[in-house]
């Protein structure tokens, strides 16, 4: 593992960077007249300017994996960060939608908690089911669940926009789904009611909040009754991870947008026999790992959301 | 010492009453887990039979058999996990992170 300063090329940086080729960057999310538009770091700067409010997505960094796929983690989410940190408009906070860690431990939210702090964005984050493995979820809920609900989900308000962080990873359905659960369901409903319908909503989960695949339990088994709440609002966007890989879908005026990881790649419904880590060939790494940024942009456009891979 | 004695006293006696299709083999039974599936899905033991379930997976996985109460740790890679089936009838199981995962053992003399 290389230094926590290590911001110089040399060949382990080279071959992080190659790592990246597959593994996840930050996405940056930049929100115009509620409409919030993504894209992967490195191309962010020579797209639109991010002006106005903006933040940043990470996903799955899954510290502590080790396998061949991807040996160090830690350094393609070091590099993430670093491509946040590298931002010319700084993005006001960081959002991780789960998977922290590979197996839960100490060691790994250590390592995990470090390096986000090392950007100097506050992190707002959701449990995936590989935080909560060990210790009846306290290795996740003492560190981050301070001022949370339930399980750790939340809301808070920034930028014009009301942010929700859900929690779909704790009573996973026969099925495989993920689910929020009677007492969050209720909690949501009371935490929308009464919001103007032109407030721009953003929900953030770990699983997928609709049905992506439902053979590999990619979807929420109650998740069409959360979006249920938020119809009504002109602008929802749901932001999840769990997938390893980019899906969007937009339902009336809610987008729903999936993440990379920001460790490793998993396979293609449909086309690969198993949802589990995908090799890809040496130098496509980075192009299948990814961070989003969000801005807020002043078009009263309709919301679209827009993610490119690191490179290719 | 004494417990584990009569342990080992009663899985010899169990060895002994095998059914003679299992000859002299220890009554023991892997079930691998590989992507995302249990081989055999479904596992036909004799009674005193135990089955091991060994992850192949780069992804940790764990056993579930919610009617008897048995719940594995989180098995990282080639993690494992036994249980040892004394009564007959037909258990199913899931992994606990990806309950669309599902198995059976059917215990029958």
């Amino acid at each position: 593992m290389s230094r926590d300063d290590e911001r110089r090329p040399d060949p382990a940086r080279r071959q992080v960077l190659r790592c990246m080729s597959w593994a996840g960057t930050a996405m940056i999310w930049t929100v115009a007249g509620g409409i919030p538009r993504a894209r992967l770091v490195d191309r962010a700067e020579a797209a639109v300017p991010a002006k106005g409010f903006s933040f940043a997505q990470i996903s799955d960094s899954h510290l502590g994996f080790d396998k061949p796929v991807n040996p160090d983690p830690t350094a393609t989410l070091r590099a993430a960060l670093d491509q946040v940190t590298a931002m010319p408009e700084r993005p006001a906070f960081l959002i991780h939608t789960g998977d922290i860690t590979h197996l839960s431990k100490p060691e790994e939210f250590d390592a995990a908690q470090q390096l986000m702090a090392g950007t100097g964005l506050t992190t707002y984050t959701v449990p995936g089911e590989h935080d909560i493995l060990e210790d009846e979820r306290r290795s996740y809920l003492n560190r981050y669940g301070k001022g949370t609900r339930g399980d750790g989900w939340y809301s808070f308000d920034a930028g014009g926009i009301h942010f929700i962080g859900l929690v779909n990873v704790v009573d996973l359905q026969g099925n495989g789904l993920g689910a929020l659960g009677r007492p969050q369901l209720e909690w949501l409903e009371e935490d929308v009611r009464g919001r103007s319908a032109s407030t721009p909503i953003v929900v953030f989960a770990h699983v997928p909040l609709w049905l992506a695949y439902e053979n590999w339990g990619w979807g929420t088994a109650d998740g069409a009754e959360a979006i249920g709440y938020l119809k009504r609002f002109g602008s929802v966007t749901v932001l999840n991870g769990h997938i390893h890989q980019v899906m969007q879908k937009v339902e009336g005026h809610v987008a729903f947008h999936t993440a990379r990881s920001t460790a490793f790649p998993q396979g293609v419904p449909g086309q690969a026999k198993g949802p589990g880590p995908m090799a890809v060939p040496p130098g496509a790494l980075r192009s299948y790992l990814g961070v989003s940024r969000v801005s807020l942009v002043e078009t009263g456009a309709p919301l679209a959301i827009v993610d490119q891979p690191l490179e290719g | 010492m004494r417990r584990l004695f009569l342990g080992g006293l009663a899985a010899t006696l169990l060895l002994a009453f095998a059914p003679p299709s299992r000859g002299a083999e220890a009554p023991t039974v892997t079930v691998a887990i590989d992507n995302f599936t249990f081989e055999p899905a479904v596992l036909h033991v004799a009674p005193g039979t135990t089955v091991v379930w060994v992850n192949h997976d780069d992804i940790p996985h764990s056993v579930v058999l919610g009617a008897i109460g048995v719940h594995s740790r989180t098995l990282d890679t080639d993690g494992r996990f036994e249980h040892r089936f004394d009564k007959a009838g037909t258990f199913g199981y899931i992994c606990g992170l990806h309950p669309h995962m599902k198995g059976q053992v059917v215990v029958e003399p």
